[in-house]
């Protein structure tokens, strides 16, 4: 498959279903079916089998002629961590019964890792999974879970043998959030809205058709997840100014009163930093499209992190009396996340989060060091034990 | 030069303590600050009837308790320590000097803000550095007020403001009664939830013009402000770091407390490290005002501090993790007060920029 071709192929779709007479769902779907919904999956699960660059061809072709999208940002978690774990775990039957209902948006996801003892020891978690009959039976507690309110579906890591070594004894699972024992709880954020949850498994039962990989194997499972969840974020190509250099620029250009030497040095090398990292975003797609991707990507989301929050930061003393200000504490539940969204006092707060979700800035060292680097490993106390004898 | 506390300093601080970790608790804290009565008046007027804190440093023949800038500064550490929303800024530290800086000064008011029973503002925006020119939003005609001033802080539980003015001879201030239809108070939605500000609008507003120089009581409660707000500045930072150095030696993942991993006790001291060059400038700050190097300490102290309580805030919201992240967590009042701190009385930039000459570090041509 080339550009060609595809574009070929998009057209014609178009031609199939005119984007201003079809129904937005309907359309959805049909462009799932017709395999161009992510070109880089396998025939029959929406995609191609071509290789991950072209999609760009497809989404040029689709925006021009005024298609709907599936939000992404509604979405984010289905699109980069359920679809990639259960394209790489799941049965025939899951990719078929899951992926098309999640890539159109009409079933969300949501991720149920971190626990309230097991936050960057991921490998900690307590939630029991108890094998009965055909089923398991789930009871546990999981902590910060975004989009828990609006999900159809979860992935959820679990404990299914306390008896060996932490990182042997988990099992990874699809849950169903409308199950019995399920109780999802708002947790207010600093910015005053409630983006994540906590949720409560009560003897929530579970097929066993819902496991994603073996029985014990749900580590790596996970891996996979995360890995994807640390990609996603230097995976979608944004303009020059397309991130939170964006705002802080406007505000610049927009109110030359504000505008003194010491904020102009820190604003123009903020620029530049956000660019150097837009232009390894470019550089890291570059490789993974001829399929040799560097390990510059675990850095990128340090430095996403980073730059956000010194962007905004700095935008606050820029704006001088408007950053007193706030615009809304109301608490709310949001469908969807936006870091750029709302006023500089929202995202100042908001960017906090950003060194914290998705593993915090010194984990993502400790990989870069270790895995990356090389530097011998710290010395550990906790994974020859049996998870059930640690030290908590 | 002293740098210490000295043991009434440190008696005072134990009073405001006490009375503190018994009144101002976060939960409480957190409960109150999205009412519509945000301000703790009840504790304010314990503090100023109990402990005096109201009237540190007015002079006894003017009702108050003598003492100097650098008891308000103590108390003001321990404000910045427990976020306790008081209008101690605005009250006792804005309006009160500004008032002291008049010929002569009104010793009746002073005495009503000083025990509390009434509660003053100055009406500049909270965000006014000092050195900046005599506002000119509000103007003085036919002998009424009639203007605007966005951000004021504490204006919400003020009875009364001091209001810079101009006229048509130039600058005058003023003290106005709130409780007039010709004046409107409008709680802005602040960041920090600990201190909010408003805007006020004056339409005619009555008002008793105070005599003396106008420019220079005005210019005098912005230094000494800037000056002191440092120390708030420090009991925030101390506390971010204190209660993160307990988290981290409690909190435990890969099976040992998260406190023992290098790379964050090396954060840690590092903050320590700041935090000692900041109560050091602080301390320095309010034992200068009033005397000839006050501007150099205070801007010194200023510009440091905030920067210091800003990023002992933010690493106390990261070492948290997820549970700093959260509504219900103290560490995000912290985080807006420190933040909108930096802010208040200039920007470290501002505070940089007014220091250079003073110091021979002229600005590039
Ligand atoms: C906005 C937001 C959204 C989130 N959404 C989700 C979600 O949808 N689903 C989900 O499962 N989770 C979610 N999380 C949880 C997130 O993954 C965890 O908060 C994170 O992994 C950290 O865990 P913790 O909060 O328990 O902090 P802890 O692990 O307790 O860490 C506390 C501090 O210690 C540091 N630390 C820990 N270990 C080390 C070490 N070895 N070396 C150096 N420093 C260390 C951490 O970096 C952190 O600063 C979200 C979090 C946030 C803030």
């Amino acid at each position: 498959m080339n550009a060609e071709t595809l574009r070929e192929r998009t057209r014609e779709f178009l031609d199939r279903n005119d984007p201003a007479t079809t129904d937005r769902l309907e359309f959805l779907r049909a462009r799932f079916d017709a395999g161009l919904a992510w070109v880089h999956f396998p025939e029959g699960l929406g995609g191609l089998g071509a290789e991950r660059e072209l999609q760009n061809v497809v989404d040029q072709e689709l925006a021009a002629a005024g298609a709907p999208d599936n939000d992404p940002r509604r979405i984010g978690i289905g699109l980069g961590m359920a679809a990639p774990t259960i394209l790489a775990f799941g049965t025939d039957e899951q990719k078929h019964r899951f992926l098309r209902p999640l890539w159109t948006g009409e079933e969300v996801w949501c991720q149920l890792f971190s626990e309230p003892g097991a936050g960057s020891d991921l490998a900690a978690v307590g939630t029991r999974a108890v094998r009965d009959g055909d089923d398991w039976l789930v009871t546990g507690q999981k902590v910060w879970t975004s989009s828990a309110h609006s999900a159809r579906w979860a992935i959820l890591l679990t404990r299914t043998d306390p008896d060996v070594p932490k990182h042997a004894g988990m099992s990874y699972f699809v849950l169903d959030m409308t199950a019995p024992g399920v109780e999802v709880r708002p947790l207010r954020q600093i910015t005053g809205e409630a983006e994540f949850n906590e949720v409560f498994m009560t003897d929530t039962r579970i097929p066993d058709t819902d496991r994603l990989g073996e029985v014990g194997d749900g580590w790596r499972v996970a891996q996979t997840t995360l890995m994807n969840e640390r990609v996603a974020i230097g995976g979608r190509p944004v303009p020059r100014e397309g991130g939170m250099i964006g705002p802080v620029a406007r505000a610049w250009r927009d109110r030359p009163e504000v505008r003194t030497p010491e904020l102009h040095d820190r604003l123009v090398d903020l620029w530049v930093q956000s660019e150097a990292l837009r232009l390894a975003g470019v550089r890291l797609r570059q490789q993974l499209a001829v399929g040799h991707p560097g390990p510059e990507g675990s850095a990128m989301k340090l430095a996403f992190a980073r730059l956000n929050q010194e962007l905004t930061g700095l935008e606050l003393e820029m704006l001088g009396e408007d950053g007193l200000r706030y615009d809304d504490w109301t608490m709310r539940r949001p469908d969807l996340v936006d870091f750029l969204g709302r006023e500089a006092g929202y995202r100042y707060l908001r960017a906090k989060g950003n060194s914290i979700e998705g593993g915090t800035s010194e984990v993502l060292r400790n990989i870069i060091a270790e895995r990356v680097l090389g530097l011998p490993a710290e010395a550990r106390v906790d994974t020859k034990v049996p998870w059930k004898d640690l030290p908590r | 030069m002293n740098l210490l506390y000295s043991d009434v300093e440190d008696q005072l601080r134990a009073s405001v303590a006490d009375l503190l970790a018994d009144r101002a608790q976060p939960a409480s804290i957190l409960a109150r600050c999205e009412t519509d009565k945000p301000h703790d008046l009840d504790l304010w007027r314990t503090l100023t009837a109990e402990l005096g804190a109201g009237s540190l440093h007015v002079p006894e023949s003017l009702g108050g308790q003598g003492a100097s800038a650098r008891e308000v500064a103590v108390v003001l550490e321990e404000l910045g320590r427990t976020v306790a929303p008081v209008p101690f800024l605005g009250s006792a530290v804005l309006a009160t000097t500004a008032l002291l800086g008049c010929e002569p000064a009104d010793g009746e008011l002073l005495g009503a803000l000083g025990s509390g029973r009434t509660v003053g503002a100055l009406a500049v925006s909270l965000a006014t550095a000092p050195g900046s020119a005599f506002p000119s939003t509000v103007e003085y005609t036919d002998g009424v007020l009639r203007g605007r001033v966005r951000s004021v802080a504490d204006a919400a539980a003020a009875d009364v403001l001091v209001v810079p003015a101009v006229g048509v001879d130039g600058p005058t201030l003023h003290t106005v009664r709130v409780d007039q239809a010709q004046v409107t108070v409008t709680p802005a939605v602040s960041l920090d939830l600990t201190r909010p500000i408003a805007d006020v609008t004056f339409d005619g507003a009555a008002s008793t013009r105070l005599t003396g120089d106008p420019e220079s009581a005005l210019d005098g409660a912005l230094w000494t402000a800037a000056a002191l707000l440092a120390s708030e500045q420090v009991g925030v930072a101390d506390w971010c770091l204190t209660t993160t150095v307990a988290y981290l030696k409690d909190r435990h993942q890969f099976g040992r407390p998260v406190g023992s991993f290098q790379a964050l006790k090396h954060r840690l001291a590092d903050l320590f490290g700041e935090l000692a060059l900041a109560r050091a400038a602080a301390r320095n700050a309010a034992d200068a005002v009033g005397g000839p190097e006050e501007r150099v300490a205070a801007l010194l102290a200023n510009s440091l501090c905030s920067t210091v309580a800003v990023h002992a805030a933010e690493e106390c919201v990261q070492l948290h993790g997820g549970i700093g992240m959260t509504w219900e967590h103290p560490a995000h009042l912290y985080l807006k007060r420190a933040k909108a701190d930096q802010i208040a009385l200039g920007t470290p930039g501002q505070h940089r920029r007014l220091l250079a000459p003073l110091v021979d570090l002229p600005a590039p041509r």
